[in-house]
C-alpha cells in the first residue's frame, strides 16, 4: 500500500445480505466495522455489538429540569418578586402552574432528544472519508454498505476484499484517507 | 445463520401500490424537487403570493391605524382574530397526530403522509401564532408576553392567566414540531444531497443534512430520538388545544365556561386538521403523480378518522346544549337558545351541517374512496370548523349579562383581507415546502416495504 487508505466499503443489494456479511466479519474477529443503509436495518446494533445510547434518561433529566425551572419561575416571579393580588387568589399554587410546567418539561425534553441524538452521532460533521467516495452516493437511495476501517487489526486489503466478495458484495470501493480524494 | 422474519401484511392492503423498489421511491419523491415544477405549481404560487401580499396590506393598515380597522369592539372584543387563531392551531393538530400518535400506535400507513402533514402543522402554527401577536394592539411590545426581565414595566407575566399558558403552549408546540419534523428530514436531506446536480443544491442540502451518513450507529440514536420526540409530542398536542380551550373555559362567561371544552377542542382540532390534510394531499398527489405512494387506502383511513372525530364533535355540540339546560342557569340557557335561534343562528346551522351532517356520508365506502366526494366533504369541514370557533367566540360575547351592554359584530374588509391573507401565507409556505423539500418521508416508506421489513432474531 503506497497511498493512505482509510478503509474499504462493500456494496450489497439487500439489508439481509448486509446483516449476514456484518455478522460473518464479526465472527472472524473484525472489530472496526460500520454499516451504512438508506433506512434503519433492525438487528444491526446487536450484530455490531454496541450499546444503544441511553437517550431516554437524558430526556427524563432534561424534562425534570424543565419542570423545576418552570415551577421556580412561576413561584419566584408571582409570589416573591412581583406579588400581584387578583381577586384574593393565591400568589402561587400548583394547580395553576400545571400548564406552564408541563410545557417547559416537554420543551427541554425535546431539545435533549434532538441535541442528544446529534451529540451521540457527532453531527454536524461535514467531513468524513465515507462522504468523499462518489461510488457510495447511492447509500442514501438503495445500497447497503459495509465499511471496514483500515485501522482494524485484521485488516489486509486483498484478503478483506476477497472476504467481502465471497459474502456477496456486488462491488468493493476503496475509501482514501484524508488529504486526497 | 440469520433468521430473517418477513412480516406479512396480513389483511391490510399494500402500503405502496404497483411495481416498486427502493430506488423508485427515491426517484418518485426527489424528482418533485429536482425537476421544474408543473404549471399548476406556478398558478397556485401566484394566487398564494397575491393573498400573502393582501395580508401585508391588511397588517400595514392594522399597525398604522390600530385595532379599530377590524370589526371588534365591546362587547365583541374577540372576533375574527381569535377565531382564526383557534382555527389555524387546530389545523396543525392533525400533523402531530399523524406523525406522533399514529407512530406510537405503529400505524405503518402513516409513513407516506406524515412529512406533508407535519409541514402543514408548522405552517399552520405560524399562521396561528401571528393572530394573538397582531391582536395585542402594539405588536412591537409582544415580547412582554414572555417572562423576560423588562426595564420598561418592571413586572412579570401573570401566570394565573390562561392567556400566558397559551403563550407557552403555542411556542413549545411550534418548537417541538419543528425539531420533530427536522429530525425526520435529516436522512432524506442526505438523499437529496447525494443526488444533487448543481453546486448550490449540493451545498444547501449538504448543510441541512448535517453530514448524515446513514451509519448503523446514526440510525440507532436517530430511531431512539424519533421515538422519544413522538412520545413527547403526543401529550403535547393534547395539552396545546386543551390550553387553547382554557382561554375560554377558565373565564366565567356563559357559553365558554364548560368542562367539556378541552376534549371537545382536541377532537375538533384533529377533525379540522384531517380535513386540511385531505384537501392538500388530494391535490398534491394528483399534480405530482404520487397516487401509488399516497393511495386510496391512505385516504380511506383518513376519512375514517374524519368520521370518528365528526361524531365526537357532534356529541360535544349536543352535550353543550344539554348541560346548558340541565344547569338551570338562566344565562347559560339564554346563550344557547340565542345561538340556535338568535341573530347568528345561520352560523351555528352552517356549522352543524358541515361538521355533523355532511361527514355522515363517510359511513359509506363509496364516499370514502371517491376523491371528488372526499374533497368536497373536506372543504365543507374546513368551513364548518371555522364557523365552530366563530360561534363559540362571537355568539357568547355579543349578548352580555345586561341588555344595555348588548351589541353585535360585523366584520370589516380588513378582517376578510387578514383571513384570506393567512390562507395565502399558509399555502405559500406549503408550496415552497413541496418545491424544495422531500414531500414524502422516503427512508420511512422504504422501511415499510416488504423488502425493508425484516427483523433478525439473534
Amino acid at each position: 500500500m503506497t497511498e493512505p487508505l482509510w478503509g474499504i466499503a462493500a456494496v450489497f443489494e439487500t439489508p439481509q445480505q448486509l446483516l449476514e456479511a456484518a455478522r460473518e466479519l464479526r465472527r472472524r474477529g473484525v472489530e472496526r466495522l460500520d454499516a451504512l443503509s438508506p433506512f434503519p436495518v433492525h438487528g444491526m446494533d446487536r450484530v455490531l455489538g454496541y450499546r444503544v445510547p441511553p437517550l431516554g434518561w437524558v430526556v427524563l433529566v432534561a424534562a425534570v429540569v424543565g419542570a423545576s425551572l418552570a415551577l421556580a419561575l412561576q413561584w419566584w416571579t408571582g409570589a416573591i418578586d412581583y406579588p400581584l393580588h387578583v381577586g384574593g387568589k393565591p400568589l402561587f399554587a400548583w394547580e395553576f402552574s400545571v400548564p406552564v410546567t408541563f410545557e417547559l418539561a416537554v420543551l427541554l425534553g425535546a431539545f435533549a432528544a434532538f441535541g442528544g441524538m446529534l451529540w451521540v452521532n457527532r453531527l454536524p460533521q461535514y467531513e468524513h472519508p465515507v462522504l468523499c467516495v462518489d461510488g457510495l452516493a447511492r447509500v442514501s437511495t438503495d445500497e447497503f454498505v459495509l465499511v471496514v476501517e483500515a485501522s482494524d487489526s485484521q485488516f489486509d486489503e486483498n484478503r478483506m476484499t476477497r472476504w467481502l466478495q465471497e459474502l456477496g458484495a456486488v462491488r468493493v470501493e476503496r475509501i482514501p484517507g484524508r488529504g486526497e480524494s | 445463520m440469520a433468521e430473517v422474519v418477513l412480516h406479512s401484511g396480513g389483511l391490510n392492503p399494500p402500503l405502496v401500490e404497483g411495481p416498486t423498489s427502493f430506488a423508485r421511491i427515491t426517484d418518485d419523491v426527489c424528482r418533485i424537487v429536482e425537476n421544474k415544477p408543473p404549471r399548476a405549481w406556478y398558478v397556485a404560487m401566484g394566487i398564494s403570493v397575491t393573498l400573502t401580499l393582501i395580508l401585508g396590506v391588511a397588517l400595514y393598515l392594522l399597525f398604522t391605524r390600530g385595532i379599530g380597522v377590524w370589526g371588534n369592539n365591546q362587547p365583541v372584543a374577540w372576533a375574527f382574530d381569535i377565531t382564526n387563531f383557534v382555527f389555524w392551531i387546530g389545523i396543525g393538530h392533525a400533523g402531530t397526530l399523524i406523525s406522533a400518535i399514529l407512530f406510537l400506535f405503529r400505524q405503518r400507513w402513516r409513513t407516506s403522509i406524515n412529512r406533508a402533514a407535519e409541514a402543514m402543522t408548522i405552517f399552520a402554527v405560524i399562521c396561528a401564532g401571528m393572530f394573538p401577536l397582531i391582536h395585542v394592539g402594539r405588536p412591537w411590545r409582544a415580547y412582554w408576553l414572555f417572562p423576560i426581565p423588562n426595564p420598561y414595566i418592571d413586572m412579570w407575566p401573570n401566570f394565573r392567566s390562561p392567556l400566558i399558558w397559551d403563550v407557552f403552549a403555542v411556542s413549545t408546540y411550534f418548537t417541538v414540531s419543528l425539531l420533530f419534523w427536522y429530525t425526520g428530514l435529516i436522512p432524506d436531506l442526505a438523499t437529496l444531497r447525494d443526488r444533487a446536480r448543481t453546486k448550490l443544491a449540493r451545498w444547501a442540502y449538504g448543510l441541512l443534512s448535517l453530514g448524515w451518513r446513514g451509519s448503523a450507529r446514526h440510525w440507532s440514536a436517530y430511531e431512539k430520538a424519533y421515538l422519544l420526540l413522538a412520545g413527547l409530542s403526543t401529550p403535547l398536542v393534547i395539552s396545546v388545544h386543551s390550553i387553547v380551550s382554557f382561554d375560554f373555559a377558565v373565564s366565567i362567561l356563559p357559553g365558554w365556561h364548560a368542562t367539556i371544552f378541552p376534549p371537545y377542542f382536541v377532537a375538533g382540532a384533529i377533525f379540522s386538521g384531517f380535513a386540511m390534510v385531505i384537501t392538500l394531499l388530494v391535490i398534491a398527489r394528483r399534480v405530482y403523480n404520487l397516487q401509488h405512494l399516497i393511495t386510496l387506502h391512505h385516504l380511506d383511513n383518513m376519512n375514517k378518522i374524519l368520521l370518528a372525530t365528526s361524531l365526537i364533535v357532534g356529541y360535544s355540540y349536543a352535550v353543550e346544549f344539554f348541560t346548558a339546560f340541565f344547569s338551570g342557569n338562566p344565562y347559560e340557557r339564554f346563550v344557547f337558545t340565542n345561538r340556535a335561534v338568535g341573530p347568528y343562528a345561520w352560523a351555528i346551522w352552517t356549522m352543524v351541517f358541515c361538521n355533523v351532517v355532511v361527514p355522515q356520508l363517510l359511513w359509506f365506502r363509496r364516499f370514502r374512496r371517491s376523491v371528488p366526494w372526499m374533497f368536497v366533504i373536506a372543504i365543507l369541514v374546513n368551513i364548518g370548523m371555522w364557523f365552530e370557533r366563530f360561534n363559540i367566540i362571537v355568539t357568547s360575547l355579543h349578548r352580555d349579562f345586561l341588555p344595555s351592554s348588548w351589541g353585535s359584530f360585523r366584520p370589516t374588509v380588513v378582517d376578510f383581507m387578514t383571513l384570506a391573507g393567512s390562507f395565502g401565507l399558509f399555502l405559500t409556505l406549503f408550496l415552497l415546502f413541496l418545491r424544495f423539500l422531500p414531500a414524502v418521508a422516503m427512508a420511512e416508506v422504504k422501511a415499510v416495504l416488504p423488502d425493508g421489513r425484516q427483523e433478525v432474531r439473534a
